[in-house]
């Protein structure tokens, strides 16, 4: 198997699913994980060897010229990334099987559930930028999907928009940073860019690369100040939120980091920018997450802060640092995924998601309060679950800082204690506390429910036991991988007595005096929020979006204002704008005044209709108009008869005379000329008919001064009696080389008629 | 004369344009006739003039250097008929419109909608 062919087996499955669903019924999810777990199971039995230094990389062409492939590239951080997504993924769906059987579309459900793990999973193996950026924009597309599932929900809807157009603007502004970083290169290949970081450091694309892809991880993993889509996705089924939150999207700008690490990392602007946004975004998720009471809105803020220690851990960029970002990384995704799971079945189980309304749940599930209380023991960072080892590198990290620890160890030490504090109210009100009356007894959920929560549960007890031959193998490889100077540290429950432990310590003390005074706690939070934090985040997102309509309504209704004169005046200016800047750059124009070629009569004849032309503009009377348009139109006969037009001067007679004496009927039925117009527009239009009338005039001198070769017409003026039989060459011309344009010229002279017949018609009703 | 002509054509183009950006409905059809006059006589005047000698061939072994181009003149002809279509088009469009909308100031119609 090739990670390429597991893909696109995955994406198969993906799109089979919602139909296969009606005949595999309620076994649908089971049968679905097979295939994620058989990928599980694959990059498992690679973990040695890739351990042993093996990267594999797959390559297909796609866009030879442009230099874009279809390529894989898996070191140790992808198959961390891997193990993450496709095992979590496994219990999701078997979990999603269960969990949506009371809803409609479950087939579709899981569709896009797989669709997303194929798009994930496609992120952490990209070998070619674009390859990456394609399955970048795809997860983007499959979690509106999953985020609007509900979509009869107006919440659902807005919530889904408005993680798409975050993530989707992050994802532009990332396409444009992986453009921008691989010109120094030449090539959007990984594995080059990552074996020679120099060349971009040394580029002035740096900085603009840098800042592109910040943007797009930073939206993607809900950093301060685009954090407030993560919680509004919540309103997403629970399956999607355990995976969005615990392995998948939110983590791939911190995958983006930390596989850019090497090249990218280590500059001034980057460890400030990441410490910043960072710890900002660790302390707010925090501290916004002590007054929620709605449980899952609670996990989706302890994300947003625990995504932004992630990025904090990768800023600081030291060995510490990297290392506890990879523990971290696992050590939430295993925590995460178990509570937002549990959350779903806790809601399935009593109705409600509110923490108020719930308590004294330990007698009626006792075995699924243990698996979440070990989850919250991981969250808190108790020993003996990997979370402890996390929060005890964190701290290790946040003293060692080299760059503001004094604002990093303070605002961590006190995210901690938010964490153990929540970690004790879930716990203890939820399973002890007081016992509202349920609308039906609450009992344990069933095994497909339960199963991947206890999994993912045993994994973070199992690895925090038995860290150096357990959690060591698994870890080493990524952190080698995102920073190739720092080695990967062996990990251990017990550290001894030292500053550290001090610390932990106090944290869990500080944890639980919080939550022994949280009646007056939350009190005073909920006081200091609605006096300083009442800024809606979402509230004004949205306000921007409908400020943009009323904008983009307002610039569509300036430059499409309906008045047909405007429209035409605006062409004018810019053809004769253009026309003019083509006329000045070609060479002069000799003109030669020759009074010899130029007989009086004809002069008289130009004048003449010169001055009927300004008649007809001029005048005020409808009949002087017509008048004076008469006389143009036989001055120009007698033009084309003084310069050998001698057919044109027949038809122009005919038509002028059948013009004029229309025009006359139709006259007749309309009113009289009335002064629409002020004489500032009647200035404005002059010149612009200026404008364009000598630039027309310029453009006659152009013609008349260069030669012109008549290849065409002499072949005519040859053939035309020889072969065609006709001595008037016009009208061989017209009648027979090209007869086709005269059958189409006397095609629109009838449907015209037949226009105009019809409108009398209907005049006569 | 080529320089007269260019003005004429100059100032043919110029009636047409100020007459196409007037809100009276009817000087808009003046404006495009006027703009067929225009473009007919531009055609004419930049495809050469030639005085007193018609594409007119006497036999097959006539002279034929020194006579006028047929082709702008072929392209004028069909020009000058379909205008005499469109514009007669125009003019009863015109009329119907005044019929139904009592107006001929394009900007009450805009308001009308």
């Amino acid at each position: 198997m090739s990670t390429g062919l597991f893909l696109l087996v995955l994406l198969l499955v993906a799109a089979i699913a919602p139909f296969a669903r009606k005949y595999l019924g309620n076994y649908a999810g089971w049968v679905y994980a097979i295939w994620p777990f058989t990928g599980f199971l694959y990059y498992l039995s690679l973990l040695p060897a890739v351990n042993e230094g093996l990267i594999i990389t797959e390559s297909f062409e796609w866009m030879p010229a442009l230099g874009i492939e279809f390529s894989f590239y898996v070191d140790g951080f992808s198959m961390l990334f891997s193990l993450l997504v496709l095992g979590i993924g496994t219990f999701i769906l078997v979990y999603a099987g269960y969990y949506m059987r009371p809803y409609p579309m479950k087939g579709r459900f899981l569709g896009y559930l797989l669709l997303f793990m194929t798009a994930m999973q496609g992120i952490v193996v990209s070998g070619n930028l674009i390859t990456m950026f394609v399955f970048w924009e795809l997860t983007s597309v499959s979690s509106y999907l999953l985020i609007g599932y509900w979509h009869e929900k107006p919440e659902a809807r807005a919530s889904a928009l408005q993680a798409l157009l975050i993530t989707g603007f992050g994802g532009l502004a990332l396409l444009g940073g992986f453009v921008l970083l691989a010109i120094p290169y030449g090539t959007y290949d990984l594995a080059y860019i990552l074996s020679e970081p120099d060349i971009i450091k040394d580029s002035n694309l740096y900085l603009p690369a840098l800042i592109l892809i910040l943007l797009g991880a930073f939206t993607k993993s809900a950093q301060f100040p685009f954090h407030f889509w993560l919680p509004g996705a919540m309103t997403a089924p629970s399956p999607v939120s355990a995976y969005l939150h615990s392995a998948t999207m939110v983590k791939a700008g911190v995958f983006v980091l930390a596989r850019f690490n090497p090249v990218l990392g280590g500059t001034e602007v980057w460890t400030y920018t990441l410490t910043i946004v960072g710890v900002t975004t660790m302390f707010v998720g925090a501290w916004i997450s002590i007054t929620q009471v709605d449980l899952k809105k609670i996990l989706a803020y302890t994300t947003v802060s625990a995504l932004g220690t992630l990025v904090l851990l990768i800023g600081t960029g030291t060995e510490y640092a990297i290392n506890a970002a990879i523990i971290f990384l696992l050590v939430h995704a295993l925590y995460k995924g178990t509570l937002f799971m549990m959350a779903g079945n806790i809601e399935k189980k009593t109705g409600t998601r509110d923490i108020r309304e719930l308590g004294g749940l330990f007698k009626y599930m006792p075995f699924a309060a243990v698996v979440m209380i070990m989850a919250l023991v991981s969250m808190a960072g108790v020993p003996p679950m990997l979370g402890f080892l996390g929060k005890e590198l964190i701290y290790e990290a946040s003293a060692a800082a080299p760059k503001a620890f004094w604002i990093i160890l303070p605002l961590g030490f006190m995210t901690n204690v938010i964490m153990v504090f929540l970690s004790l109210r879930l716990a203890i009100d939820i399973f002890w506390g007081k016992e509202p009356k349920y609308g039906k007894i609450p009992a344990e959920p069933s095994l497909p429910l339960i199963l991947g929560p206890f999994f993912l549960v045993l994994v973070s007890f199992v690895l925090g036991l038995f860290p150096s031959t357990m959690a060591n193998p698994l870890t080493s490889k990524a952190i080698t991988a995102i920073s190739p100077l720092h080695d990967a540290m062996v990990l251990k429950l017990w550290h001894g007595f030292n500053l550290v432990l001090a610390l932990s310590a106090f944290t869990l003390l500080s944890g639980y005096l919080m939550f022994r005074f949280r009646h007056t706690l939350l009190l005073s939070v909920d006081k200091v929020n609605i006096r300083y934090f009442r800024k809606e985040f979402t509230r004004y997102f949205f306000s921007m979006i409908d400020n943009f309509l009323v904008f983009t309504k307002l610039k569509t209704k300036t430059l499409q204002h309906g008045y047909h004169r405007f429209y035409l005046m605006t062409l004018f200016i810019f053809a004769s704008i253009l026309v003019w800047v083509m006329i000045w750059r070609a060479d002069p124009i000799m003109l030669e005044l020759n009074f010899s070629d130029m007989p009086l009569n004809l002069i008289a004849v130009v004048i003449l209709i010169i001055a009927a032309t300004l008649s007809a503009v001029v005048s005020s009377s409808r009949i002087i108009a017509l008048i004076s348009m008469g006389v143009i139109g036989f001055g120009i006969t007698i033009i084309f008869i003084a310069y050998s037009g001698v057919d044109l001067a027949i038809t122009m007679i005919m038509v002028e005379t059948l013009l004029v004496i229309l025009a006359m009927t139709v006259v007749y039925h309309l009113p009289t000329y009335k002064n629409f117009s002020s004489t500032g527009a009647r200035m404005r239009d002059a010149l612009v008919a200026t404008l364009v009338g000598t630039f027309f005039m310029v453009l006659v001198l152009q013609a008349g001064t260069s030669s012109l070769e008549t290849p065409i017409s002499e072949y005519f003026k040859e053939t035309s009696y020889s072969v065609a039989y006709g001595r008037n060459i016009v009208n061989v011309i017209l009648v027979d080389y090209r007869a086709l344009d005269t059958l189409g010229e006397i095609t629109v002279i009838s449907i015209a008629a037949l226009g105009i017949y019809a409108m009398m018609k209907l005049g006569k009703k | 004369m080529l320089l007269l002509l260019a003005i004429l054509v100059g100032v043919l183009y110029g009636a047409a344009v100020y007459l196409l950006l007037r809100r009276n409905i009817f000087k808009l059809i003046l404006g495009l006739i006027f703009l067929g006059h225009a473009t007919n006589m531009l055609i004419f005047v930049a495809g050469g003039l030639t005085s007193g000698r018609p594409a007119f061939l006497r036999g097959v072994q006539d002279e034929t250097i020194g006579m006028s181009d047929p082709l702008p003149q072929a392209l004028i002809l069909t020009a000058i008929v379909i205008g005499l279509g469109v514009t007669a088009f125009a003019l009863t469009l015109v009329y119907r419109f005044y019929k139904v909308t009592k107006t001929v100031d394009f900007d009450e119609l805009s308001e009308n909608e």
